[in-house]
């Protein structure tokens, strides 16, 4: 199996939207290295014709009528919002 | 005091109908509890001490007027931080979700205040439950209240450390991998992961979606058993809620136990095994058979979790980007770096290391190599229960390879840490029921740190779970209780 590099870390942090410290790359790049060694094993396991498995209890899909149930306050929803304005969530401009 | 806090839900239960004691004097030795040891052994996040006292109040007037609403009416239970509960803050132990209030109830909040319980406190957790020692909290480091330089387990050791020092009578937690379970062996006291899907995880903060379930921390199998009903149950709100009826019962003498003797090899600390070991022997004379089982897939299921488990962790945190709730940064400049530094200031270490270990191995490239074929290898594990539940009823073994280890022992390790949950994983993705129960303390002869027992059942086999666990209880007896 490959080896995760520091290029490859900043790669994925960027696609988790997760800035990392330089300390915190180097840590994790030499963390990760030796957890996916150990998960070299699974290369060992004879999966072949298994389906794999995504959901544990069998279920199928479930759909629901789209009705109104619970209602909420508007206020209390936006309560937890850090910036607010005029009963809206406010957010930095997407573009420039 | 009277120390109606050491008591059992049964006891109380009983002594409330009696009228031996009220709500209002069971909460207040609760809190008088909290009040003299939490600040040693950090059990709790938030006490609710006057929402406490008003719905305990509201409980006795209930008994008064002989409207009791169930078993727990007027007892005081504790949440884990991840489970939602209106107009109280609920962190996830995370600096990301600091002042997080949520707007409703989980479901297994509302049953339980149908049921008239009384919420006490949000206990402390490994930040969105992602550990196995606690140790992982943005907010304090709970301690075992068997030896507070020891951790409790995780990642509900706040609720094990509140049960085990009888600052609750009883308490919620999640399991993931073992969270329940692994930190109740640790504590001595009863924990209890139900099947998949059997208790509603609306409200629940969401870890591994495909793994996760509610359950309970007690101080006998038969109070799990009382909550575990009152929580359980077919869930709209959740579509992996399970409408289904639990199997019945079986006698005791009729049970066939298997001992799976993978969880028996090496790593399992002799200590554990010879506690295990005695409390089988107890339980052979009183049942059917007890004969030794296979699971020969079992070496797999650790790199099947931490595959899984990480993948489905990365996608489940990517809904806190500090615009809708939680933490948000003051220093972005525009929306990108919003989300990179609200997230980057927010998170610790554990939940940044999964959030890159999962995205990684379902990223472009790698997806095939590690999720995918997790998700199959997934399958060798569920079969091999499959085909051990077609010649026993229930498993037995350990819940954890050794007893609670130092506080700062394994942090610096995180595969070590991982290692920990080697006997509780295989359930989880199997999405079957189990239970850990105190077994005895590890010795030298005497004295020593508890072990607990894992009872592990067919999926919706709770009834045998419970059957088995009061069995042994019985002929086990009573056990020593921390000192704290």
């Amino acid at each position: 199996m490959a080896k995760i590099t520091k290029d490859d870390l900043e790669h994925v942090a960027n696609l988790a939207r997760l800035e990392l410290s330089r300390e915190e790359k180097e840590k994790y790049t030499s963390q990760m290295g030796s957890i996916l060694e150990y998960f070299e094993k699974l290369d060992q396991a004879d999966t072949a014709g298994e389906k794999p498995i995504d959901q544990i209890n069998d279920m199928e899909n479930i759909a629901v009528a789209d009705e109104i149930g619970e209602k909420y306050e508007r206020e209390d929803l936006l309560k937890n919002a850090p910036e607010q304005e005029d009963g809206f969530i406010k957010v930095k401009a997407v573009f420039e | 005091m009277a120390n109606l806090n050491k008591l059992t839900i049964q006891q109380a239960s009983e002594q409330l109908k009696s009228g031996e004691a009220t709500s209002a004097e069971i909460i207040d030795d609760c809190l008088g509890q909290i009040k003299k040891y939490d600040k040693e052994i950090n059990a709790y996040l938030t006490v609710l001490a006057d929402v406490a006292q008003k719905s305990a109040k509201d409980a006795d007037e209930r008994r008064k007027k002989g409207r009791v609403a169930s078993a727990i009416d007027g007892l005081p239970i504790a949440i884990k931080d991840v489970i939602c509960t209106k107009n109280i803050k609920t962190t996830a132990a995370s600096e990301i979700l600091e002042d997080f209030t949520p707007p409703y109830d989980a479901t297994v909040i509302s049953k339980l205040k149908d049921a008239g319980a009384v919420i006490i406190g949000k206990t402390n957790c490994d930040e969105f439950a992602m550990g196995s020692s606690t140790e992982n909290s943005a907010y304090k480091i709970t301690k075992n209240p068997w030896d507070t330089s020891r951790v409790p387990g995780g990642s509900s050791g706040g609720s094990a450390a509140a049960v085990a020092a009888d600052m609750c009578l009883a308490a919620l937690g999640s399991d993931t991998g073992g969270s329940i379970r692994f930190p109740a062996s640790l504590c001595g006291v009863v924990g209890f992961k139900p099947t998949y899907g059997a208790v509603s995880r609306y409200g629940l903060m969401a870890m591994a979606s495909s793994l996760d379930q509610i359950g309970v921390f007690a101080k006998t199998v038969e109070d799990a058993e009382i909550l575990f009903n009152i929580i359980a149950g077919y869930d709209s709100m959740d579509s992996t809620s399970l409408n289904q009826e639990f199997s019945p019962a079986k006698n005791p003498k009729s049970l066939k136990i298997g001992i799976p003797k993978e969880y028996f090899a090496e790593g399992l600390d002799p200590k554990v095994k010879k506690v295990i070991e005695a409390a089988i022997d107890k339980i052979k004379p009183q049942v059917n058979e007890v004969m030794e089982i296979s699971l020969p897939n079992t070496n797999y299921a650790f790199e099947v979790y931490y595959v899984i488990m990480p993948v489905e962790v990365s996608s489940n945190l990517a809904r806190y980007d500090g615009i809708k709730y939680g933490h948000s940064t003051k220093e972005a400049k525009d929306l990108l770096e919003v989300y990179l530094k609200s997230r980057a200031e927010g998170f610790g270490d554990e939940a940044k290391r999964r959030i890159i270990l999962g995205n990684y191995a379902s990223s472009a490239g790698y997806i095939d190599q590690y999720y995918a074929k997790a998700q199959k290898a997934r399958v060798l594990v569920k079969k091999d229960f499959d085909e051990a539940f077609k010649k026993v009823d229930l498993l037995l073994g350990p819940v954890s390879p050794t007893t609670a280890f130092k506080i700062g022992e394994k942090t610096d390790d995180p595969l070590t840490m991982y290692l920990s949950d080697i006997y509780t994983i295989s359930i989880n993705l199997a999405g079957l029921p189990a239970m850990s129960v105190p077994a005895g303390l590890s010795g030298p002869p005497a004295g020593g740190l508890p072990v607990g027992m894992q009872i592990i059942g067919p999926a919706l086999s709770e009834n045998n779970i419970f059957t088995l666990g009061k069995l042994y209880e019985r002929s086990r007896g009573g056990l020593p209780r921390p000192s704290v």
